[in-house]
């Protein structure tokens, strides 16, 4: 950043993240809790706020939140309630959001979150409480706005983080770091594009100047939803902040509090938003139509016992037990089922190496494709060590188990039986094999010479005949076996 | 405690509680409240310093459903009693953004 | 043969059950006794003949083929209109719900047609239950059958009404700081509000959540206690539903306690309570001690009533119900905004809050908009730790003083309402003294347990007199019988007015 004087700048980040759970139903109704239907069809009495209706709480949205809770190392409350908060708005149809305000289900905690540069950074978790979402609100017309209510009251987890974050990439890494963690535990799909993670990063500077330290306003920025967005508005309220504290120098915390500034994709730029009036005052109060939640040991230990191994530490085991580089064991802990693939398949007695290679080659590429993970794309730890065994055994090529694993993504079916069905399984018939060798070294005879005159292009000229043979043989000849019995030739 | 809470305050309530009103209103609202409220003053008679708040009669917790579908209702009578609608969409006057 | 409208509601249950008279015929009666007398009276704000009828012909045509007919099979019965029903409409007596149609039906509602009863229709109330005389309601006055120049009481008054002229065999109410209770004793029937919990609130219109409690207005104790049989028990849909178990309260009610120790609410039973109540209260206790009950004083300290230099009354309890109260409704009755449903302002508006606060302004009357606002002012910042935190330390306060005393007796005995009948009209001008009117039925409801108002009799002017029974968390099955004690010691007489008469 610019600094024209001496100043000494750190941003000082924290971040609420709004994380929609992935359950089955609505928090406190029996709607589905799903994505993209047609508006207003996953509704009822409770979720429209109509009179008379009445939350029930889902049972695995309670879980799936002490579940994260306990990931990030926090202290799931004994006793948790809930509360009403109060504000009008026509996406919350009872004018009340369904949240925890004194007493929330998880407190306390931390996550370390890797940076770019391989360091780990450890952001202090104040708090991860359960709440309803509401609706959404549709302004695609000038003059008025379209309620869908097929949001209202799904299940939120919010996590609010210490400001423990000091630039625009950390902030990225946190949320990047929060993602991973709540798809490697099942309790949200994270979906991005789907809403179900939402940011809001509260910005400030310490400012120090002449050994005196100044500090700027709190701003809060709404509802970011991707990664970049978080990114590009942090960076650019570092930037604007100091550029207004130096303009004018009453614009301090101490002077004007907190601010919410809304953020602008288009532009790239926040834009101050007017308080809302009485935005402050939700009048929160405990909600006469739910009891209270009460968590002894055994039903947190029951929860913390499906947790498992977390993605920093198997990230290492997999550097460390399986030889894998940085690169290759972090895309292999992005998400718990993939690397649970490699585990399983190692296991079953296939070579890391290998599985990782099909893992990261022809796997990776068809779950880009798709925009699923890996373990989505539907191959199973038995295949991928079935094939993996096959290929060290020679049973296939290389090129011949990746057209089998594009047949298997394709149409399903076993490594064995789908190389056989496409004729790809390496002959090992000598007979076949050497009239193969033969060939190739009746048809180059200057090749040949080369190699016997043992000049310096021998080796060159000794893959090329290896290449003919691969091609006569469609790729079945045995490579091994090939390059033993050509060498015996070219010898005799 | 007065026995008329000022129009400001009233104004202040009447806004969190969405409810229009006219001056003349909001002075009549003011004395029925102040009258009231200082009627209420009695419980500052009861020294309630180590007395734990009590929010609902019944004591039992972690009252759960399990995670399993149930009954939705249609668009239709979901907006059956809509005042304006656009489809399968309630309508209101523009707002901005959405509150989450 | 008994005309099917002057059989209780368990003779008319017995009388169907034996093809003495079929539900049709009973159905017609009280159709035809609607359409003759509710003009004057006016406690239905609907009545559903085609559908009430047509449930008649189904039980009749379940007893034809031989099958049971459930508890209340065929007896007609109303209910409060704060009930949703997926039939009709569910108003709360408000303009901002005037034309709401809910689509799906309360669980007490679903339980009672289960049960086997006929809905004839839905009664009046102040509006979303806030008052105590019925003239709260958007729609329309009902007048007390004993004289039509005087309330009801309420919020229940059209279910008061409705049960006492013999316009319903028995009727279900709800209850928040005596809306069962007190229209029934103005009305000369017997109400009973049930413990919190007993009964689902699913698809009970919500005023205060932790307080609503539905119950049933019946002529005598033994039908109050097969209507609550009906509607009593757990509901899925309910968190705040108790998952205890039911007793069958008309299998059990005829049996005396033995040894009831009954106790007398010192605080209740005081030099400023009116002479011909104190005297109904004193003539309920001996039947009880006929009975075999002994007496004890007890002490309600936070459920004291004062008497100010003035001569108006204060309670503790009083004003951390309305504190209570008002706070849950403004939070329960921000819903209705006209944005998803209800009444929409047809004025242009510049924007949604604009939208809000005059559909609002414009939906609701003054005593609802008086409770928002109190209830609003009572949780806003700056004032939530003196009033609304203050009311809950208070309500402890009150519940603590209900547990000790039901350690030592077995129900409390006092008056229901501090005066009888009132005429319309009194006490419309002064918010204070209607909310005294319920000075001694409001502590049972922030305490959570069972109470029951039952007549005693007429006054000097001939007028309905109550008193009321309270009993422990979860003790109805004791609370009736204690109630039924009472009630033959008085003779088992109906108290039936002018307008209930049959006519000959
Ligand atoms: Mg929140
Ligand atoms: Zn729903």
């Amino acid at each position: 950043m610019t600094t024209t004087t001496a100043d000494k700048i750190t941003p000082i980040i924290g971040m609420e993240i709004h994380v929609e759970l992935d359950t089955a139903t609505k928090m406190f109704c029996r709607c589905r809790n799903r994505f993209g239907d047609p508006p207003n069809t996953n509704v009822c009495p409770v979720c429209l706020g109509l009179p008379g209706a009445l939350p029930v709480m889902n049972r695995q949205a309670v879980e799936f939140s002490m579940k994260a809770g306990l990931a990030l190392g926090c202290t799931v409350s004994a006793f948790s309630k809930w509360d009403r908060k109060s504000y009008y708005y026509p996406d919350l149809p009872k004018n009340y959001q369904i949240s925890q305000y004194d007493l929330p289900l998880n407190v306390g905690g931390a996550i370390e979150v890797p940076l770019a540069d391989g360091q780990v950074k450890r952001v202090g978790i104040i708090r991860a409480h359960l709440e309803e979402d509401a609706g959404k609100n549709l302004h695609d017309d000038p003059t008025s706005t379209k309620v869908d209510l097929n949001r209202a009251g799904t299940p939120l987890l919010e996590i609010v983080s210490q400001p423990d974050m000091h630039s625009a990439e950390e902030a990225g890494a946190y949320g990047r770091a929060m993602q991973r963690l709540v798809r490697w535990l099942s309790v949200s799909q994270a979906n991005m594009q789907m809403g179900h993670m939402r940011f809001e990063p509260n910005i400030n500077l310490h400012i120090e100047r002449e050994g005196a330290l100044y500090k700027t306003p709190i701003v809060e920025v709404k509802n970011l939803n991707s990664f970049r967005s978080l990114e590009r508005c942090v960076e650019f309220e570092i930037q604007r902040q100091y550029a207004q504290w130096r303009q004018d120098p009453n614009y301090t915390l101490e002077k004007l509090g907190k601010e919410n500034r809304g953020f602008d994709d288009v532009t790239g730029k926040t834009v101050f938003q007017r308080e809302k009036e009485e935005a402050h005052d939700y009048r929160y109060f405990p909600d006469p139509d739910l009891m209270p939640v009460v968590v002894d040991e055994a039903w947190s230990g029951r929860i913390a016992a499906q947790i498992g191994e977390l993605p920093l530490p198997r990230r290492a085991r997999y550097m460390q037990q399986y030889a894998l580089s940085f690169k290759e064991a972090d895309a292999l802990t992005q998400d718990a089922p993939s690397g649970n693939l490699l585990d399983e398949a190692v296991a079953a007695g296939a070579t890391a190496k290998r599985v990782t290679n099909l893992l990261l080659g022809r796997i990776a590429a068809t779950a880009n494709e798709r925009g699923c993970c890996l373990a989505e794309v539907g191959i199973t730890a038995g295949q991928l060590a079935e094939l993996a065994k096959m290929m060290d055994a020679g049973t296939v090529s290389a090129s011949a188990a990746d057209r089998v694993l594009v047949e298997m993504i394709e149409k399903g079916g076993e490594p064995l039986t789908t190389a056989k069905a496409l004729n790809l399984l390496a002959v090992t018939d000598t007979a076949q094999l050497e009239a193969w060798v033969d060939q190739a070294i009746t048809a180059n005879p200057e090749i040949v010479a080369q190699i016997r005159a043992g000049d310096k292009k021998a080796d060159k000229a000794r893959g090329f005949l290896m290449g003919q043979i691969m091609k006569l043989s469609a790729g079945k000849a045995p490579p091994a076996q090939a390059k033993a019995m050509l060498e015996r030739k070219l010898i005799g | 405690m007065s026995d008329s809470i000022d129009k400001k305050l009233v104004r202040h309530v009447a806004k969190l509680a969405r409810i229009s009103m006219s001056d003349a209103q909001a002075t009549a609202m003011g004395s029925q409240l102040g009258a009231i409220l200082s009627y209420f003053d009695k419980l500052k008679e009861l020294d309630t310093e180590k007395v734990e708040p009590m929010a609902h009669p019944l004591d039992f917790t972690n009252v759960l459903a399990d995670d399993q579908l149930g009954a939705s209702l249609s668009c239709e009578q979901a907006l059956a009693n809509a005042p304006q609608r656009d489809e399968c969409f309630f309508l209101v006057p523009k707002v901005i953004g959405d509150s989450q | 043969m008994t005309a099917p409208r002057e059989m209780s509601a368990l003779a008319l249950r017995d009388a169907i059950a034996a093809g003495q008279v079929s539900a049709a015929e009973a159905t017609r009666a009280y159709l035809d006794a609607i359409e003759r007398q509710d003009g004057a009276i006016r406690a239905y704000t609907q009545v559903f003949a085609d559908r009430a009828m047509e449930r008649a012909a189904q039980i009749d045509a379940a007893r034809a083929a031989g099958k049971p007919l459930g508890p209340l099979g065929g007896v007609p019965v109303s209910i409060k209109d704060n009930m949703c029903t997926a039939w009709g409409k569910t108003t709360c007596a408000s303009k901002i719900l005037e034309n709401f149609h809910a689509p799906y039906t309360a669980t007490a509602v679903q339980k009672l047609e289960a049960a086997g009863a006929v809905i004839l229709g839905k009664t009046n109330m102040d509006e979303f239950a806030m008052g105590s005389s019925t003239e709260n309601s958007a729609l329309q006055k009902t007048a007390n059958p004993w004289d039509l120049a005087r309330v009801p009481g309420g919020s229940s008054g059209g279910a008061a009404a409705g049960v006492s002229a013999r316009l319903c065999a028995a009727a279900l109410g709800s209850d928040t700081g005596g809306s069962i209770r007190q229209p029934a004793a103005l009305c000369g029937c017997v109400g009973l509000k049930p413990t919190y919990g007993r009964v689902s609130r699913y698809g009970l219109v919500a005023f205060a959540s932790s307080l609503d409690q539905i119950g049933p207005l019946a002529r005598n104790v033994p039908d109050a206690a097969l209507m609550l049989s009906a509607i009593a028990g757990h509901d899925g849909h309910d968190s705040t539903s108790a998952d205890t178990p039911v007793a069958d309260y008309a299998a059990t009610v005829e049996r005396p306690v033995e040894g009831l120790r009954v106790g007398l609410v010192k605080e209740f039973i005081s030099d400023q309570l009116n002479g011909e109540i104190r005297a109904a209260v004193e003539k309920a206790a001996k039947c009880l001690t006929d009975a075999g009950a002994t007496l004890v004083e007890i002490s309600l300290p936070h459920s004291r009533i004062d008497v100010g230099a003035d001569g108006t009354l204060s309670s503790y309890a009083v004003a951390c119900y309305y504190i209570v109260a008002t706070a849950e409704a403004s939070s329960n009755l921000a819903r209705y905004d006209g944005a998803h449903y209800g009444h929409r302002t047809p004025k242009t508006v510049g924007d949604i809050i604009e939208l809000y606060s005059q559909s609002r302004a414009e939906g609701f009357g003054d005593e609802v908009k008086r409770r928002i606002m109190l209830g609003t002012y009572a949780l806003s910042s700056g004032y939530y730790d003196a009033h609304y935190l203050k009311a809950l330390k208070v309500r402890r306060l009150i519940a603590e003083d209900f547990r000790a005393a039901f350690g030592q007796v077995d129900v409390l005995l006092g008056p229901t309402s501090p005066e009888v009948a009132f005429r319309a009209g009194a006490k419309t001008a002064d918010p204070l003294t209607m909310y005294l009117s319920d000075i001694y039925t409001i502590s049972v409801n922030l305490a959570g347990i069972p109470a029951i108002s039952l007549p005693v009799g007429l006054n000097s002017t001939g007028l309905p007199l109550a008193v009321q029974l309270l009993a422990g968390i979860f003790e109805e099955e004791k609370l009736l019988r204690a109630a039924r004690m009472v009630e033959r010691g008085l003779g088992s007489q109906e108290l039936v007015p002018p307008a209930g008469r049959e006519e000959k």
